[in-house]
Protein backbone atom coordinates (compact mmCIF):
# COMPACT_ATOMS: atom_id res chain seq x y z
CA UNK A 1 0.00 0.00 0.00
CA UNK A 2 1.39 3.48 -0.99
CA UNK A 3 2.13 5.32 1.97
CA UNK A 4 0.27 8.47 2.80
CA UNK A 5 2.57 11.96 4.01
CA UNK A 6 -1.09 13.12 5.61
CA UNK A 7 -0.46 12.21 9.19
CA UNK A 8 2.77 14.48 8.86
CA UNK A 9 0.98 16.98 6.96
CA UNK A 10 -2.00 17.43 9.94
CA UNK A 11 0.45 16.70 12.81
CA UNK A 12 2.03 20.10 11.80
CA UNK A 13 -1.39 21.71 11.46
CA UNK A 14 -2.51 20.33 14.84
CA UNK A 15 0.32 21.27 16.58
CA UNK A 16 1.06 24.75 14.45
CA UNK A 17 -2.82 25.35 15.75
CA UNK A 18 -2.26 24.71 19.26
CA UNK A 19 1.27 26.88 19.63
CA UNK A 20 -0.54 30.00 17.30
CA UNK A 21 -3.35 29.66 19.66
CA UNK A 22 -1.32 30.10 22.97
CA UNK A 23 1.24 31.90 21.32
CA UNK A 24 0.14 34.64 17.88
CA UNK A 25 -2.54 37.07 19.94
CA UNK A 26 0.15 38.55 22.37
CA UNK A 27 3.13 38.70 19.59
CA UNK A 28 0.77 40.70 17.52
CA UNK A 29 0.36 42.63 20.51
CA UNK A 30 3.84 43.59 20.90
CA UNK A 31 5.21 43.42 17.49
CA UNK A 32 2.15 45.19 15.86
CA UNK A 33 0.54 46.92 18.18
CA UNK A 34 2.13 47.67 21.21
CA UNK A 35 4.23 50.88 20.41
CA UNK A 36 1.97 52.42 17.86
CA UNK A 37 -0.71 52.29 20.06
CA UNK A 38 1.37 53.58 23.33
CA UNK A 39 1.19 50.30 25.09
CA UNK A 40 5.01 49.71 24.81
CA UNK A 41 7.69 51.63 25.21
CA UNK A 42 8.94 53.49 21.88
CA UNK A 43 12.49 51.68 22.44
CA UNK A 44 10.97 48.15 22.54
CA UNK A 45 11.96 47.93 18.85
CA UNK A 46 15.14 49.61 18.98
CA UNK A 47 17.71 48.22 16.53
CA UNK A 48 20.40 47.03 19.32
CA UNK A 49 17.71 45.73 21.58
CA UNK A 50 16.07 43.76 19.15
CA UNK A 51 19.28 42.37 17.42
CA UNK A 52 20.83 41.33 20.80
CA UNK A 53 17.35 39.79 22.17
CA UNK A 54 16.99 37.47 18.56
CA UNK A 55 20.78 36.59 18.95
CA UNK A 56 20.18 34.38 21.78
CA UNK A 57 20.32 30.65 20.80
CA UNK A 58 16.95 30.17 22.71
CA UNK A 59 15.22 33.51 21.09
CA UNK A 60 16.66 31.71 17.65
CA UNK A 61 14.78 28.41 18.14
CA UNK A 62 12.13 29.96 19.29
CA UNK A 63 11.71 32.31 16.44
CA UNK A 64 12.08 29.40 14.34
CA UNK A 65 9.71 27.18 15.88
CA UNK A 66 7.21 30.15 15.70
CA UNK A 67 7.31 30.54 12.18
CA UNK A 68 8.02 26.78 11.01
CA UNK A 69 4.78 25.98 12.96
CA UNK A 70 2.50 28.88 12.04
CA UNK A 71 3.40 28.75 8.09
CA UNK A 72 2.88 25.30 7.85
CA UNK A 73 -0.38 25.33 10.27
CA UNK A 74 -1.67 28.22 8.18
CA UNK A 75 -0.66 26.38 4.45
CA UNK A 76 -2.70 23.23 5.10
CA UNK A 77 -5.63 24.85 6.80
CA UNK A 78 -5.55 27.12 3.25
CA UNK A 79 -5.60 24.63 1.44
CA UNK A 80 -8.38 23.03 3.00
CA UNK A 81 -10.35 26.15 2.81
CA UNK A 82 -9.74 26.29 -0.63
CA UNK A 83 -11.81 23.38 -1.75
CA UNK A 84 -14.87 24.77 0.50
CA UNK A 85 -14.51 27.95 -1.63
CA UNK A 86 -14.96 25.53 -4.67
CA UNK A 87 -11.61 25.46 -5.89
CA UNK A 88 -10.92 21.67 -7.03
CA UNK A 89 -7.27 22.15 -8.55
CA UNK A 90 -5.87 20.83 -5.60
CA UNK A 91 -2.67 19.89 -6.57
CA UNK A 92 -1.64 23.14 -7.89
CA UNK A 93 -3.53 25.01 -4.46
CA UNK A 94 -0.96 22.54 -2.42
CA UNK A 95 1.85 23.07 -4.29
CA UNK A 96 1.01 27.09 -4.16
CA UNK A 97 0.88 27.25 -0.04
CA UNK A 98 2.79 24.43 1.04
CA UNK A 99 5.40 26.22 -1.16
CA UNK A 100 5.15 29.03 0.07
CA UNK A 101 5.60 27.37 4.01
CA UNK A 102 8.46 25.88 2.41
CA UNK A 103 10.07 28.92 1.36
CA UNK A 104 9.31 31.09 4.56
CA UNK A 105 10.49 28.60 6.42
CA UNK A 106 13.70 27.49 4.64
CA UNK A 107 14.47 31.77 4.83
CA UNK A 108 14.02 32.07 8.17
CA UNK A 109 16.12 29.18 8.93
CA UNK A 110 19.08 31.03 6.99
CA UNK A 111 18.36 34.50 8.25
CA UNK A 112 18.56 33.06 12.39
CA UNK A 113 21.48 30.83 11.42
CA UNK A 114 23.62 33.83 9.97
CA UNK A 115 22.14 37.02 11.60
CA UNK B 1 -31.63 9.79 -17.72
CA UNK B 2 -34.09 10.09 -14.20
CA UNK B 3 -37.18 12.85 -15.24
CA UNK B 4 -36.60 14.63 -12.18
CA UNK B 5 -32.71 15.42 -12.60
CA UNK B 6 -31.27 16.82 -9.08
CA UNK B 7 -30.23 20.17 -9.28
CA UNK B 8 -27.89 21.51 -6.66
CA UNK B 9 -29.72 24.63 -5.32
CA UNK B 10 -26.23 25.96 -2.87
CA UNK B 11 -23.98 27.73 -4.95
CA UNK B 12 -20.67 25.92 -4.87
CA UNK B 13 -18.98 28.99 -4.47
CA UNK B 14 -21.18 31.37 -1.99
CA UNK B 15 -22.89 28.05 0.08
CA UNK B 16 -21.14 29.81 3.13
CA UNK B 17 -23.51 32.79 3.07
CA UNK B 18 -26.25 30.52 3.29
CA UNK B 19 -26.30 30.47 7.18
CA UNK B 20 -24.34 32.41 9.80
CA UNK B 21 -23.17 28.77 10.89
CA UNK B 22 -21.29 28.20 8.21
CA UNK B 23 -20.06 32.14 7.69
CA UNK B 24 -18.73 31.30 11.57
CA UNK B 25 -17.15 28.23 10.35
CA UNK B 26 -15.04 30.20 7.27
CA UNK B 27 -14.21 32.65 9.49
CA UNK B 28 -12.54 30.47 11.40
CA UNK B 29 -10.61 28.83 8.84
CA UNK B 30 -9.77 31.80 6.72
CA UNK B 31 -8.14 32.93 10.76
CA UNK B 32 -4.95 30.88 9.14
CA UNK B 33 -4.66 33.09 6.26
CA UNK B 34 -3.67 35.91 9.18
CA UNK B 35 -1.99 34.02 10.94
CA UNK B 36 0.24 32.40 8.48
CA UNK B 37 0.32 36.21 6.68
CA UNK B 38 1.89 37.25 10.14
CA UNK B 39 4.49 34.14 10.02
CA UNK B 40 5.52 35.68 6.55
CA UNK B 41 6.05 39.21 7.97
CA UNK B 42 7.77 37.62 11.28
CA UNK B 43 10.18 36.43 8.37
CA UNK B 44 10.53 39.78 6.59
CA UNK B 45 11.66 41.61 9.61
CA UNK B 46 13.72 39.14 10.82
CA UNK B 47 15.78 39.27 7.15
CA UNK B 48 15.72 42.97 7.14
CA UNK B 49 17.12 42.76 10.79
CA UNK B 50 19.85 41.05 9.39
CA UNK B 51 20.56 43.54 6.69
CA UNK B 52 20.75 46.14 8.89
CA UNK B 53 20.41 49.13 11.36
CA UNK B 54 18.65 51.45 8.51
CA UNK B 55 16.62 48.83 6.76
CA UNK B 56 15.07 47.78 10.29
CA UNK B 57 14.31 51.41 11.11
CA UNK B 58 12.04 51.67 7.74
CA UNK B 59 10.55 48.69 8.79
CA UNK B 60 10.00 50.39 12.15
CA UNK B 61 8.34 53.43 10.39
CA UNK B 62 5.98 50.93 8.91
CA UNK B 63 4.86 49.53 11.14
CA UNK B 64 3.36 52.53 12.69
CA UNK B 65 1.93 53.68 9.80
CA UNK B 66 -2.31 52.88 9.65
CA UNK B 67 -2.17 50.22 7.18
CA UNK B 68 -0.17 48.51 9.25
CA UNK B 69 -1.79 49.32 12.48
CA UNK B 70 -5.28 48.40 10.53
CA UNK B 71 -4.01 44.65 9.44
CA UNK B 72 -3.11 44.20 12.90
CA UNK B 73 -6.30 44.92 13.87
CA UNK B 74 -7.75 42.57 12.01
CA UNK B 75 -5.31 39.73 12.44
CA UNK B 76 -5.32 40.32 16.10
CA UNK B 77 -9.00 39.47 15.85
CA UNK B 78 -9.17 36.71 13.62
CA UNK B 79 -5.82 35.36 15.82
CA UNK B 80 -8.27 35.60 18.77
CA UNK B 81 -11.30 34.26 17.12
CA UNK B 82 -8.61 30.84 15.95
CA UNK B 83 -7.62 30.51 19.89
CA UNK B 84 -11.22 30.22 21.16
CA UNK B 85 -12.73 28.07 18.43
CA UNK B 86 -9.41 25.67 19.07
CA UNK B 87 -9.53 25.78 22.57
CA UNK B 88 -12.95 24.88 22.72
CA UNK B 89 -12.93 22.04 20.73
CA UNK B 90 -10.13 20.42 22.64
CA UNK B 91 -12.14 18.36 24.93
CA UNK B 92 -13.18 16.59 21.08
CA UNK B 93 -9.73 16.71 19.96
CA UNK B 94 -8.11 15.45 22.58
CA UNK B 95 -10.33 13.57 25.23
CA UNK B 96 -8.51 12.38 28.33
CA UNK B 97 -9.99 8.89 30.12
CA UNK B 98 -9.17 8.06 33.36
CA UNK B 99 -10.24 4.54 34.00
CA UNK B 100 -14.07 4.72 32.75
CA UNK B 101 -14.84 8.07 33.12
CA UNK B 102 -14.31 10.93 30.65
CA UNK B 103 -11.89 13.90 32.36
CA UNK B 104 -14.40 16.92 32.33
CA UNK B 105 -14.30 18.95 29.11
CA UNK B 106 -14.87 21.79 30.96
CA UNK B 107 -11.72 21.62 32.68
CA UNK B 108 -9.69 20.78 29.65
CA UNK B 109 -10.78 23.71 28.17
CA UNK B 110 -10.67 26.50 31.39
CA UNK B 111 -6.82 24.99 31.61
CA UNK B 112 -5.88 26.25 27.77
CA UNK B 113 -7.51 29.80 28.77
CA UNK B 114 -6.08 29.59 31.86
CA UNK B 115 -2.27 28.98 30.71
CA UNK B 116 -2.95 31.31 27.90
CA UNK B 117 -3.62 34.05 29.95
CA UNK B 118 -0.79 33.99 31.92
CA UNK B 119 1.81 33.03 29.16
CA UNK B 120 0.39 36.13 27.38
CA UNK B 121 0.41 38.55 30.57
CA UNK B 122 4.13 37.31 30.80
CA UNK B 123 5.74 37.79 27.21
CA UNK B 124 3.42 41.07 27.64
CA UNK B 125 5.03 42.26 30.91
CA UNK B 126 8.58 40.56 29.80
CA UNK B 127 8.22 43.05 26.61
CA UNK B 128 7.90 46.08 28.59
CA UNK B 129 4.32 47.14 29.55
CA UNK B 130 4.44 49.44 32.49
CA UNK B 131 8.16 50.01 31.83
Amino acid sequence: MKRSHKPIIWSLFAAGGTFTAFMIPVMILITGLGVPLGLLPAQTLDYESVLAFVQHPLTRIALFGTIFLTVWHAAHRLRITAHDFGIRADRVVATIFYGLAAITTLVALVVLALI
Amino acid sequence: MSRRPYFRTVSRYGWWFAHPRYLRYMARELSSAFVGAYGGLVMFALWRLWQGEAEWNALVGFLQSPPSIGFHLVALAFALYHTITWFNVTPKAMPVQIGDRQFPGGIIVGTHYFVWAVVSLALFILAGAGT
